[in-house]
C-alpha cells in the first residue's frame, strides 16, 4: 500500500511499488489528463509535479512518490484558472491538444524559477516537451503571457 | 625421531627455533588476549540524566549509528545490516539494551572499551567494519553520554546473523595483529596553533563521524591508508571524492559551501549528497547544531586549502560554468547533445546564479572525477526525494535508457562541460553497474 498525496487529497493505491507512476494517476485512480507519450521520459506528455516540480511520471515508480505531494493538470489550479491555463486559452496554443497538459505543468516550473523567461530559458526548459503539430511559437507565446500575468504587468 | 643422527647442535637450534615460536605465540595471546567485564543487570533508564541521553542522541547522529546498525526495514539499533567488505559480509549487532541479544548486559566500562579499543563485553576483538580506529579518539564524556543514549532505547530482541568471512580469518583473535598494525589508541588530541572551531570540527570529523572511513583509500587489509588520508576511495560501489586538495570540483569547496552540504544535503555550486552520503546528512548530522557543521566544513575547507587554491573568484567559475548550460538548445545537429536536452536539462538549465534545484552539472563533482561511476549510478537510479535535496528528486533512467544512451549523455557533458580527458570504456562500465545494482530498482 502506498499513501501520498495527489491533487491535495491524500489516496493509497495497492499496486506494485515498481508501477510507474502515470499508470498508477490513469489506470488506478481514473484522472485521464496526463498523457502517455514515448515512456522512457523524452517526451513530455506525463509530466506532472512532485512537491510542486515538474518530473516525467512515465519513469518515477509508484514508491519514488510515498508521502509527497503529486499534482496533475486536474488539480494545477481549483478552477482551471492558472495563468497558464488562461493564457493557453487566450493564445490558442493547442491543435490536437494531446501533448498540452505535460506542456503547462513544465511551464508552470519554468516560470517557478525564471520569473521573466527570455526566449533561451523557454527554449531550454520546454524542449524536452515535444508538440507534434509545431504549436512551439505559440507555446513560448502562451508561456510569455502566463509570465506576465504572474508578475503582474500583464495587460 | 628425525633428528637422530645429526649432530647436537642442529638438535639445539631445532629445539630453540620451536621454543622461540612458543614464546611468540605466548607473547601474542599476552598482547592479543583480553579479559571478559562481568555482565551488570540492565540499568534501569531513570539513572541516566535527561541531557546526557540529549547529548548522546546527538552524538549518536553525529557517528551514524543507525545507518549501519539498522537492517533495512528492521528496527532501529537492532543491528543485522550487512556490510560486504572483500573479506566476506559482515553483519552489524544489536545495540539496544536488550540483555540477551542486544548490549543491556554491557557495564559503561564494556561500552566504552568498545569504542576506545575495539573490544567486546566478552572479551572478544570486534572487526573494523566498527570504526574503532576513530571512535577511539572520541572523549570519555562524550562515551559516557553515547552509553546513556543507547541505554534508554526500547530494547529489541534480534540475534546478530553471522557473518561470512571465511577461516582463518574469522578468528577475532587476530584482529589484535590488525589493531597493532594499524590502530593508534588514543583519545583526540587538538592542534593548539588553531582555533577552537578548527578543533572541533577535526575531533568530530575524524572521531566519531569517521569520514575517513569512506574519503580515505584502504589497503590490502582493509585499513585506511595514512598516507593518503582523505584521499579519495571507492565506497559501496560509489566514488567517495578526495576531500584533500585533490578534490576536482570546478569550484572548490569553500566552508559556505561544505556547510550548505552539510546542512541541506546540496549546495548550488556543487551538487546533492547522493549514495552513502545520503544517510549521513539527512539521518546523522542532521541531530548536530549549526555550530558543529560549521566547524566539520571549516576543517575540511582548510584541508582542503580552497581558499588559497580558487582560481580567481568563484564568480568567475560560476559563471563560465552556466555559460555551457544552454548548449544543444535550438537548431542542434548533434544526437547527443539532442538527447541531453530532451532527457536532462528542462531540470538541469541555468542561466545567471545556478539554481539549487536546478544542479548545474558543469559545477557537479561526478562530472569532474576520474571514473564516471557517481554519474552513472544517478542516471540510473536518480536520486530519491529522500535523499540529496529534500522535496526534489530525480528519476531513475535505468528502464528508459540504453546502456550506450547513457555512455553518450556521460560522454556528451565530460566533453563539453568539463576541459577533461575523456572517460573511456564508459559503456561496459554503465553494464556492469546496472548488473551489480539491486533487483528491486
Amino acid at each position: 500500500m502506498t499513501t501520498f498525496k495527489l491533487n491535495d487529497r491524500p489516496v493509497s493505491v495497492n499496486v506494485a511499488e515498481d508501477t510507474p507512476l502515470l499508470w498508477v494517476i490513469r489506470d488506478e485512480i481514473g484522472l485521464k489528463g496526463t498523457k502517455f507519450g514515448c515512456g522512457i521520459g523524452l517526451c513530455g506528455a506525463c509530466t506532472v509535479h512532485i512537491d510542486g516540480r515538474a518530473v516525467r511520471s512515465c519513469i518515477t515508480p509508484l514508491g519514488a512518490v510515498a508521502n509527497a505531494a503529486v499534482t496533475t493538470i486536474e488539480g494545477l489550479d481549483p478552477h482551471g484558472q492558472h495563468p497558464l491555463q488562461k493564457a493557453w486559452i487566450e493564445t490558442q496554443v493547442p491543435q490536437c491538444g494531446y501533448c498540452q497538459s505535460g506542456q503547462i505543468m513544465q511551464a508552470a516550473t519554468l516560470l517557478k524559477d525564471f520569473r521573466d523567461p527570455s526566449d533561451k530559458d523557454i527554449d531550454a526548459v520546454m524542449s524536452g516537451n515535444l508538440c507534434r503539430c509545431m504549436a512551439y511559437i505559440r507555446i513560448r507565446r502562451a508561456i510569455k503571457v502566463a509570465a506576465a500575468e504572474m508578475r503582474g504587468t500583464h495587460g | 625421531m628425525l633428528l637422530v643422527g645429526f649432530g647436537a647442535d642442529v638438535k639445539q637450534i631445532a629445539i630453540g627455533f620451536i621454543g622461540l615460536c612458543v614464546l611468540g605465540a605466548l607473547g601474542f595471546l599476552a598482547l592479543a588476549w583480553r579479559s571478559s567485564i562481568p555482565p551488570i543487570d540492565p540499568p534501569a533508564a531513570t539513572n541516566f540524566p535527561a541531557e546526557l541521553i540529549a547529548k548522546g542522541e546527538a552524538l549518536a547522529g553525529a557517528g551514524y549509528c543507525a545507518t549501519c546498525h539498522t537492517a533495512k526495514g528492521g528496527a532501529t539499533y537492532a543491528g543485522g545490516y550487512g556490510m560486504p567488505t572483500p573479506f566476506g559480509v559482515i553483519y552489524s549487532t544489536n545495540i539496544t539494551p536488550d540483555p540477551e541479544t542486544g548490549i543491556g548486559r554491557w557495564s559503561e566500562a564494556a561500552f566504552a572499551r568498545a569504542m576506545h579499543e575495539g573490544v567486546a563485553r566478552d572479551g572478544s576483538h570486534l572487526f573494523p567494519a566498527f570504526p574503532f580506529d576513530h571512535f577511539t579518539k572520541v572523549t570519555d564524556e562524550d562515551v559516557k553520554a553515547l552509553y546513556a543514549y543507547f541505554m534508554t532505547r526500547p530494547p529489541i530482541r534480534a540475534t546478530a546473523q553471522s557473518n561470512t568471512v571465511p577461516f582463518p580469518l574469522n578468528i577475532r583473535l587476530l584482529q589484535a595483529g590488525w589493531k597493532l598494525l594499524f590502530v593508534t589508541n588514543g583519545r583526540y588530541q587538538p592542534d593548539t596553533t588553531k582555533s577552537a572551531e578548527w578543533n572541533r570540527g577535526a575531533y568530530l570529523a575524524e572521531g566519531l563521524s569517521h569520514c575517513g572511513a569512506c574519503h580515505t583509500p584502504r589497503n590490502l587489509l582493509g585499513a585506511e591508508k595514512s598516507s593518503q588520508v582523505y584521499a579519495g576511495a571507492e565506497v559501496d560501489g560509489w566514488t567517495a571524492p578526495p576531500l584533500t586538495d585533490a578534490n576536482p570540483a570546478p569550484a572548490p569547496w569553500s566552508q559556505a559551501d561544505l556547510f550548505s552540504y552539510l546542512r541541506s544535503g546540496s549546495s548550488a555550486v556543487h551538487g546533492t549528497a547522493a549514495g552513502s552520503m545520503s544517510p549521513v546528512v539527512h539521518d546523522g548530522l542532521a541531530k548536530l547544531p549549526d555550530s558543529d557543521i560549521e566547524a566539520i566544513a571549516g576543517y575540511f575547507a582548510d584541508i582542503n586549502r580552497s581558499a588559497t587554491r580558487a582560481v580567481g573568484s568563484q564568480a568567475s567559475v560560476i559563471s563560465k560554468a552556466v555559460s555551457t548550460s544552454g548548449l544543444g538548445i535550438g537548431q542542434e545537429p548533434d544526437p547527443d547533445a539532442r538527447l541531453y536536452v530532451a532527457a536532462c536539462g528542462f531540470c538541469h538549465y541555468n542561466s545567471g546564479a545556478p539554481l539549487e534545484v536546478r544542479p548545474e552539472l558543469a559545477l557537479n563533482t561526478a562530472l569532474t572525477l576520474p571514473e564516471p561511476t557517481n554519474f552513472i549510478r544517478v542516471v540510473l537510479d536518480g536520486i530519491s526525494i529522500r535523499d540529496g535535496m529534500p522535496g526534489v528528486m530525480m528519476p531513475g533512467f535505468a528502464r528508459a535508457l540504453s546502456d550506450a544512451d547513457i555512455a553518450r549523455l556521460a560522454a556528451y557533458l565530460r566533453r563539453t562541460r568539463t576541459e577533461l580527458s575523456a572517460w573511456t570504456n564508459i559503456e561496459s562500465r554503465v553494464a556492469a553497474i546496472r548488473k551489480e545494482r539491486p533487483a528491486s530498482q
